[in-house]
This record gives C-alpha cells, sequence and structure tokens, in this order.
C-alpha cells in the first residue's frame, strides 16, 4: 500500500499497466520530458523510453486521430488532452470515427483507446481551463465516459479503462488533483466501470454525484447527519453507461432524490438521471426528484467564479428542501 | 518582396545586431525614425516593467496564472508599429507591447489577467483589437475573415494576427494560411517562435527547418526575422502591411526570438531547458541592443533612462492598482451576457441562484 493522491495515482495506473502491456503507448503536448503540466506522466519516459511516452506537435484532433490508428494497428494508446477545454478540435475525431469504428466495420475494426484530460473548476484558472462539459460525451454513442473522484477509484477505474475494447473519455477532477491521499495498493487492480459507489448508505434522500464536485457532497452529506438527516451518497463513478440498478435501487428505498453536478443544466447528466427515475421509480416518489447544477452560462473568468460554483452550502440548503417537500 | 531574405536559402533578417549596432551592408529597407526608435524603447521599457510586476504579484498571491512576455517584447512593438490604428491586431496571448503601442491601457491587460471579463472589452471602433485568444491558433481565421470583411468593404485595412511556435501545428494555422492564400486576403501572420511550447522544443513541432517556408506551400512569401530585433521586425512588416494594402496578399513572417521566462506563473523551465541556453539568450535580449542604440545615437541620455525605468514602474504599480480596484463582476453579469435577450428558462436560473447565494445580487 501506499498513500497516493489522484494525480500520482494517475501516473501509478499507467506506471503499473504499462509493465505488463508492452503495447500501451502514451502522448500528448508536454507528456513526454516534462511529465505533464500537472505531473501525471512523470517519469514514464524515463522507465519506457522515448517510443512509448512522448510529447506531440500541438494539434488535439490529430493526437486523438493518430491514437485511433495506433488502435487500429495494434496498440492501446492512452492520450492525454491538456485540459478539457481544448479537446473540441478532436471532437471530429471522436464523434466520426473513434466512436463508430466498431459499429462501422461491425467489429473487423475497434478503438481501444484512452483520451485523458482534467475537467472542472474552482481553481482560478484561465479562459477554458474550468469547464465540466461531460454530458457533451455523455451524448454520442459508442464511447464510455468515466469520472473517478478518489485516488483508490482512479487507478482501479483507469486500469479498466486501458483494458477496455472499446473507447473510453477518462475525465479526471483536476480540483481534487491533490486535495487528499488515500492508501492504493501497488499492483494492478481494476474498478469496473458502469458501476457506482454508494459512499455512504442512508434512508432519508439519495444524493447523487461525481467527481470534483463529490467533496462538497460528502460535507453536505456529513452536515445533514448531524441534522440527523441519513443521507445515501452515491458516486457515480462512470457517466456512461451509468449504473441504472444502483440508483434505482437507492431511490426505491429513499423515495427522494437529488443529483448535484457542476456542468451546465440542460440536457445535462442529472436530466437523464431523474428522467430515468421518474419512469423507472415512479410510484416510489414522495418528492419532485431534483436537481443541483451549474446554470447554463459560459464558466466565470477567477473574479466571479465563486458566482458560478455549487458550494456545500448550497447542496445542504436544496437537500433540505427536498426532505421537507410535502406534496 | 523578400527576395534577398529567403527562409529557404538560410536567410535571416537583422538589422540591429547585439551590440546595438546598425548592420550597414543591407539592400534599402523601411527604417524606424529616430523619433519611432525612442518610442519602440519607451514602450519596450514600460512593457518589461509591466511584465515583472505580473510575475512578482503571482508570487505574492495577488495575481493568477500569467504568462510572461519577457524576451519577446520587439515581436509586437516593431510590428504594430509598422501598420496603422485602423489595421486589425489580432491577439495571441503574449503581444502586451503590441498592445500597448496601439495605445490600449495597461489596466485593462491586468484586469484581463486578474479575471474579469471587462479585461476583453476593447472599444472596437477605438482599438481595433481582437480579445486575447487562449485556445491555441484557433483566432487564425478569425483574422482571415477580418481581412476578407475589410476587403469586401473596400477599405485599405489589413489584419495582423499572433502566434507561437506551438500554434503552427495546429490545424487552423493550415487551414487559415490557405484560404488567405486563396482569398488573397490582407492579412500578415506573425508567428512568434519563442522556440518552446511549454516544454516542447520547437524540432518537435515540426519537421521543416524554418516555419517561415512554410508560407511558399500556400502560394505566399516568408520571412524569417530576428525577432529581437525591433528595426527587422518593423521592415518586414512595413514591407508585408504595404504588400497587402496593395492587394498583393498575405505574408507569413517568423519572429525568432525567446521566452526569457516561464511559460506561465505555474511552469518551471530548470525542467526542460539548460541555464546555458538561457544565458546566451540573454545576451540578445531585444531591449538591451535598443538601449545600447538609443544612447550611442544620442536619443537619450543615461541618466533620463534611469528616471524612465522609475516611471515605468510606478505606472504599472498604479496601472495594477487601479485594475485591481476596478468593480469585480456581478452574479447578474454572469448571466446577462450570455445572450442579447435573456431567455426565460436561462431567468429561471439566475432566480435560483440569487436565491441559493442569499438574495444578494
Ligand atoms: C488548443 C489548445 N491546446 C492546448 C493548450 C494549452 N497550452 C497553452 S499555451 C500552450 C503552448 C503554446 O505554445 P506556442 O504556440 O509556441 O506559444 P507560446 O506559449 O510559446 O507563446 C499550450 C499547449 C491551449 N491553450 N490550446
Amino acid at each position: 500500500m501506499q498513500a497516493l493522491t489522484i494525480i500520482s495515482a494517475v501516473n501509478d495506473a499507467l506506471m503499473t499497466e504499462m509493465q505488463n502491456d508492452k503495447n500501451i503507448v502514451t502522448f500528448g503536448e508536454d507528456v513526454g520530458v516534462e511529465g505533464g503540466v500537472f505531473r501525471a506522466t512523470v517519469n514514464l519516459q524515463k522507465k519506457y523510453g522515448e517510443k512509448r511516452c512522448f510529447d506531440s506537435p500541438l494539434a488535439e484532433n490529430a493526437i486523438v486521430g493518430t491514437a485511433l490508428g495506433m488502435a487500429m494497428g495494434g496498440l492501446r494508446p492512452v492520450v492525454e488532452i491538456q485540459f478539457s477545454g481544448f479537446v473540441y478540435p478532436a471532437f471530429n475525431q471522436i464523434i466520426t470515427h473513434v466512436s463508430r469504428m466498431r459499429n462501422r466495420t461491425r467489429g473487423a475494426l475497434t478503438a481501444p483507446m484512452v483520451i485523458r484530460m482534467p475537467y472542472s473548476g474552482g481553481i482560478r484558472a484561465l479562459e477554458l481551463h474550468s469547464e465540466s462539459m461531460e454530458a457533451l460525451f455523455g451524448h454520442i454513442p459508442g464511447i464510455k465516459v468515466v469520472i473517478p473522484s478518489t485516488p483508490y477509484d482512479t487507478k482501479g477505474l483507469l486500469i479498466s479503462a486501458i483494458r477496455d475494447e472499446d473507447p473510453v473519455i477518462f475525465m479526471e477532477p483536476k480540483r481534487l488533483y491533490r486535495a487528499f491521499k488515500q492508501e492504493v495498493p501497488e499492483d494492478a487492480y481494476t474498478i469496473p466501470i458502469g458501476k457506482a459507489a454508494i459512499v455512504q448508505p442512508g434512508t432519508q434522500l439519495t444524493l447523487i454525484s461525481y467527481g470534483s464536485q463529490m467533496k462538497e457532497a460528502k460535507e453536505a452529506t456529513a452536515l445533514l447527519q448531524k441534522e440527523g438527516i441519513s443521507v445515501e451518497l452515491i458516486d457515480l463513478r462512470t457517466i456512461y453507461p451509468y449504473d441504472k440498478s444502483t440508483i434505482l435501487e437507492s431511490v426505491k428505498k429513499t423515495g427522494r432524490l437529488l443529483v448535484v453536478h457542476e456542468g451546465p443544466r440542460s440536457f445535462g447528466v442529472a436530466a437523464e438521471i431523474i428522467a430515468m427515475v421518474s419512469k423507472d421509480a415512479f410510484e416510489y416518489l414522495e418528492a419532485p426528484p431534483t436537481r443541483l447544477t451549474g446554470a447554463d452560462t459560459i464558466f466565470p473568468l477567477p473574479s466571479a467564479e465563486h458566482h458560478y460554483m455549487i458550494h456545500t452550502a448550497h447542496i445542504v440548503k436544496r437537500a433540505t428542501e427536498v426532505i421537507r417537500y410535502q406534496p | 518582396m523578400f527576395e534577398n531574405f529567403d527562409p529557404r536559402e538560410g536567410k535571416r533578417l537583422q538589422i540591429l545586431n547585439e551590440d546595438g549596432q546598425i548592420n550597414s551592408d543591407l539592400p534599402k529597407l523601411p527604417m524606424l525614425t529616430n523619433k519611432q526608435a525612442l518610442h519602440a524603447f519607451k514602450i519596450m521599457v514600460i512593457t518589461r516593467e509591466a511584465d515583472d510586476w505580473a510575475v512578482s504579484l503571482n508570487r505574492q498571491g495577488r495575481m493568477p496564472t500569467y504568462p510572461p512576455v519577457k524576451g519577446q517584447e520587439a515581436n509586437s512593438i516593431g510590428s504594430l508599429m509598422a501598420v496603422k490604428n485602423e489595421d486589425w491586431f489580432v491577439q495571441a496571448f503574449r503581444e502586451l507591447g503590441g498592445l500597448l503601442i496601439r495605445g490600449v491601457p495597461l489596466t485593462q491587460h491586468y484586469l484581463y489577467f486578474l479575471g474579469n471579463e471587462m479585461g476583453s472589452f476593447y472599444e472596437p471602433e477605438k482599438y481595433h483589437v481582437l480579445p486575447i485568444s487562449v485556445p491555441i491558433s484557433s483566432q487564425l481565421p478569425h483574422a482571415v475573415g477580418l481581412a476578407y470583411a475589410e476587403q469586401y468593404k473596400g477599405t485599405d485595412n489589413i489584419t495582423i494576427v499572433f502566434n507561437g511556435d506551438g500554434g503552427t501545428s495546429v490545424g487552423d494555422f493550415h487551414e487559415s494560411l490557405n484560404f488567405a492564400g486563396v482569398w488573397n486576403a490582407p492579412v500578415i501572420f506573425y508567428v512568434q517562435n519563442n522556440q518552446y511550447a511549454i516544454s516542447v522544443p520547437r524540432h518537435h513541432q515540426t519537421a521543416s527547418t524554418t516555419i517561415a517556408e512554410k508560407a511558399f506551400g500556400y502560394g505566399f512569401e516568408g520571412v524569417q526575422v530576428d525577432g529581437n530585433d525591433v528595426f527587422a521586425v518593423y521592415a518586414a512588416t512595413k514591407l508585408a502591411a504595404n504588400h497587402a494594402r496593395k492587394g498583393n496578399g498575405p505574408t507569413l513572417i517568423e519572429g525568432f526570438t525567446y521566452r526569457l521566462g516561464a511559460h506561465t506563473t505555474a511552469d518551471d523551465p530548470t525542467r526542460y531547458r539548460e541555464d546555458q541556453e538561457v544565458a546566451d539568450w540573454i545576451k540578445k535580449d531585444p531591449l538591451i541592443r535598443l538601449e545600447k542604440y538609443v544612447l550611442n545615437n544620442k536619443l537619450i541620455t543615461e541618466q533620463q533612462i534611469v528616471t524612465l525605468k522609475k516611471e515605468a514602474k510606478k505606472q504599472a504599480h498604479a496601472a495594477f492598482e487601479e485594475a485591481d480596484n476596478f468593480q469585480k463582476e456581478s452574479l447578474d453579469n454572469t448571466f446577462r451576457y450570455t445572450f442579447k435577450n435573456i431567455p426565460p428558462i436561462l431567468e429561471e436560473q439566475l432566480e435560483q441562484r440569487r436565491e441559493l447565494e442569499g438574495g444578494l445580487k
């Protein structure tokens, strides 16, 4: 066991898995010598050489497009997009090829590859360094979307993503990159994609969140607990394909649901979960399933970002309203 | 227009050498007058002071992430002096000197890096400046579009657009050069080749010997200039601007320069470059050689330079305090500029947010 942060768990997953599988290569902007601007790939080039860990020219679409070529050629590429705000040029490759290759060729060609990227705000960053746009990826048929929130999950989920036979978008909660440490096994292990985690069992309210927002969700859960409200906190972990059965089981027990995410509201992850719950757990609901999300606005620059972020007190407030709801 | 400086023959235009001497065996080129050289020097001094101040403010925790321009000042100063005020200036993010040449208040630049949206509010009629563009090279197509619009309206205004060596790898760079060539658009592409894109050295971005030579593949001329020589930058840009104004189309200028500081205040350059390399480039500092020039030519005295630097420092400090005391963006403003008219569903979200924040605006 070793105590790791989320960012060092990313590095550890790559270190471990590259040892296990010679076909894994990793590249992107500043990934080689520098070891990534967040140090996610540090020492990989030293250990595995320049053929397996290297800097690419600055061009996200070509990073993803060449990774797909490598994947079709038998390698297992794990590419880094420096910030999720710069992945947009690569949407062309992701949507027109990466997500479709299996279907297009009826399985003759596939895209076992991982596209890693830090996301989320609250770090006083420059424009386009703070957004949470996971819903865009969730809307693309043919790719999986994973977002860990702890060091342990990060290593296990990243190894699962690398071993997956389909393309995985792996979004890393950069606000939590160095927020805390957790014991992480030194060997390889996996956490299944598509499986949510019940972080704390409870009976009165199901609170669902994921990624960076889990910090405030945990704090809110503890505060509510003190007030005698029993919250079942679920970390979604996989955005697509999300864990329908864990969510339904919980809501059927609690009868109340609050979904919290940092990304914009309309057509977001909460919309999808609430639509599903409204249909499949309708008779169990004791209050309207509710969402607390970022607004449908451009993410503000640092001096006003506190007007965008969801704070612990906001979650407590909405959760209390859901609990107190009377038809 | 640059037959004597074909980058494919390994040529680079330099007028003012590292000792502050003018190279005398050059063909006739547009030259800065004494008055202009002094102006360039004064702007370079304030740029340097303002830049250094931003870096130290970051260390004091008073400024978020900031990308220093130290060492690259001559590129945007010389080139912005060679175009007119109505010509569009499309920035990347390391063109502070050029902004000051344009007359943009330093406060505005600080305001942007303090994370206030008003830092991107450049009165269009006054400055003809586009806001800082964070996604690398994504501003290049806009420059070609602006150039087309000016041509369409029948003005003689041109457009100058900046990016970096790393930015030449982006599809937008190649697509923009191609469009500009096909449309014969009045645009100057100015690449500040500062040798690194964060940690990635220039030779990892492109296998071509120079960046300038890429222009020929798109059907127009490219030239490499010493980007630490404000005279060379001015001359090349002046020629390219006249060329574009006359309807002869685009030019690519590669300013061969060096970023003396970190990529941003969040970067540690000792991880990827040698101290010796930095030391060698310090000798080529654009400010040192321009200072030698203005002194040698008696455009200014040593004593006046001391005063000038002191004044520049004061100006930088005052501009920052002004920016720091500028009204903070409100909750309402984070919603207001999403659309011309706020739609009902967004209005409702604003209401909810006000309520969450405790009814305060
Ligand atoms: C599309 C895109 N990808 C990645 C980044 C992150 N990033 C910011 S600056 C930079 C390097 C840019 O290098 P260069 O174009 O040479 O300009 P310089 O910073 O040296 O002035 C990178 C990779 C970005 N801003 N935009």
